[in-house]
């Protein structure tokens, strides 16, 4: 359905629609730099929703592109495991680093229910003033009409401060926590050419700097950040023994905690540039934020797939998944399958049912902090609106090359304080 | 047909008419009782349509399978007579059934 052939012609990533569906293969990152997927998807959806890629970088895999198909793999973990490997590559033999969202029952149930105190609603709204100040003091401190980097100076920032906290992490060296969150996303495992080696070393770094927090917190009693809570919870407390366990963990949190919401907030900035009839809405009526928020993270999709492996052979909509098969669900088609939602494609602040998304993933490994990220995006927009007259687009925002992180590099912008606020 | 009463946190009593075949969730979303959120529509896979069933029910709403079980774990303040709504097909023997709702589902 591209418009026409000039759309593709001057791209090195052909129209998937004059592709032979025996050899389609959705993982290559650069389909998502270019932000082109959409387009491959929308031919899956139609002619294949349940398709088979038998050779790509990362081997054979499935792709489930449809949004039911996608809750029924996700909700059935006993025949689909997340042991091991949850993105479309495997973890290197020589860097195996289990973690909860890749372990199956019981040992993933113990482990998030471990941590999850620190993300529950209670401990949350604990929070919620010191999250209001700190944007507060992100957006007053931004250079004012001038050209600046939405994502360095705002995503990252916040993103970081937060997760700085349910770490209980020293303030001052918290910048090392996104720097561990894009070593750890940057990866031969989601498409990225980069020294696998040379990663592992660096992720070392991490464990030893959280090896001697974790010391420091097993002697102190019991509190609501995750090592705490880790390094006291009964079934955990020997982790420390089990380094590449730890690590593993960390990298969850890190990313989970930091990369997701990052480029939520930048997708926001991005998305309002783009529908400028959205940003009128919101300005008339910021009782929408709640659920523009909701429309943001599916809109945007920070996650843009989960892999699960067959245990058994499964019969599946027509097909035989084979033992031992890679199935990759795609939410970033399935949030955009028009037999559930309506209209997929239109960016719209007031949707109904805008919380029906698939971002968050479905069933037992559903994200943890899925309460976390949502506050943060609301309190930032309640704060922009009493601030700023409008976030400037002032050039191409610059994604990331990841089948994986569905996100921005840099969103230059200029920001325009209200007339008279600043 | 069964009436239910959902009671919202703040006490709030909303009575409403189940259809033949609607599960809790969908009795209370297609009757516009607030506070259930339901974010995966039915598939027993987010915990947002937790609710209490009153003690003298439990025995009419069975036990929860090992799913809705594994997915509680995602609700806050859970309570032994929680469930998702969505797990519980409403039948005549409901008639006059009152389940109560949490502070919020998120």
């Amino acid at each position: 359905m591209a418009d026409t052939a000039a759309l593709w012609a001057h791209r090195d990533i052909p129209d998937p629609w004059t592709l032979s569906l025996e050899t389609f293969d959705v993982s290559r990152p650069e389909i998502y730099e270019a932000n082109l997927h959409g387009e491959y998807f929308r031919r899956l959806r139609a002619e294949a929703p349940v398709h088979y890629c038998p050779e790509s970088q990362f081997g054979g895999f499935w792709s489930i592109t449809k949004f039911h198909d996608i809750v029924a793999i996700d909700t059935d973990h006993r025949r689909f495991s997340s042991h091991r490997d949850i993105v479309i590559g495997d973890a290197p033999d020589n860097f195996e680093t289990p973690m909860f969202i890749a372990m199956d029952q019981p040992k993933h149930d113990v482990q998030r229910k471990t941590v999850q105190p620190a993300v529950a609603p209670t401990q949350l709204s604990e929070l919620e003033d010191l999250i209001r100040r700190r944007v507060g003091a992100i957006l007053d401190g931004l250079p004012v009409g001038e050209e600046i980097d939405w994502v360095e100076l705002v995503s990252k920032e916040l993103t970081t401060q937060m997760l700085a906290t349910l770490f209980d992490f020293p303030f001052e060296d918290r910048h090392l926590l996104p720097y561990w969150s894009d070593i750890t996303t940057t990866s031969e495992t989601v498409g990225v050419d980069v020294d696998m080696d040379e990663r592992a070393r660096i992720l070392h770094d991490c464990l030893a700097y959280f090896t001697r927090l974790w010391h420091e917190r097993a002697a102190q009693p019991r509190k609501m950040d995750f090592i705490s809570l880790f390094a006291h919870g009964e079934d955990t407390r020997d982790m420390v023994k089990n380094p590449m366990e730890l690590l593993g963990n960390l990298m969850l949190l890190i990313v989970g905690g930091n990369d997701t919401t990052r480029n939520s907030i930048s997708a926001g900035v991005v998305e309002l540039n783009r529908n400028p009839g959205e940003f009128a809405k919101l300005k008339a009526d910021p009782g929408l934020i709640p659920n523009m928020v909701s429309e943001i993270i599916r809109y945007q999709t920070p996650l843009g797939h989960m892999r699960r492996t067959a245990l058994e052979d499964v019969d599946f909509q027509g097909h035989t998944i084979r033992k031992g098969d890679k199935v990759v669900m795609w939410y970033v088609s399935g949030n955009r399958d028009d037999e559930v939602i309506s209209d997929p494609d239109e960016f719209l602040i007031d949707r109904e049912r805008a919380r029906h998304h698939l971002s968050f993933g479905f069933g037992i490994h559903r994200c943890m902090g899925n309460r976390v990220g949502e506050m943060q995006l609301r309190i930032l927009w309640e704060e922009i609106l009493k601030r700023f007259d409008r976030i400037e687009l002032v050039g191409e925002p610059k994604r990331i090359l990841s089948n994986f992180v569905m996100g921005y590099e840099t969103v230059p912008v200029i920001v325009h304080p209200k007339a008279g606020s600043c | 047909m069964a009436k239910i009463t959902f009671v919202a946190h703040d006490g709030t009593r909303h009575e409403v008419e189940a259809k033949t075949g609607q599960n809790l969730m969908e009795t209370a979303v297609s009757n516009g009782v607030p506070g259930i959120d339901a974010d995966c529509g039915g598939a027993c896979a987010c915990a947002t349509c937790h609710v209490f069933i009153t003690p003298d029910w439990t025995d009419t709403t069975g036990a929860p399978s090992d799913m809705e079980v594994s997915m509680l774990d995602f609700a806050e303040n859970v309570q032994p007579t929680s469930r998702l709504a969505c797990q519980i097909e409403v039948t005549d023997k409901h008639d006059g059934l009152t389940v109560k709702m949490p502070e919020a589902q998120h």
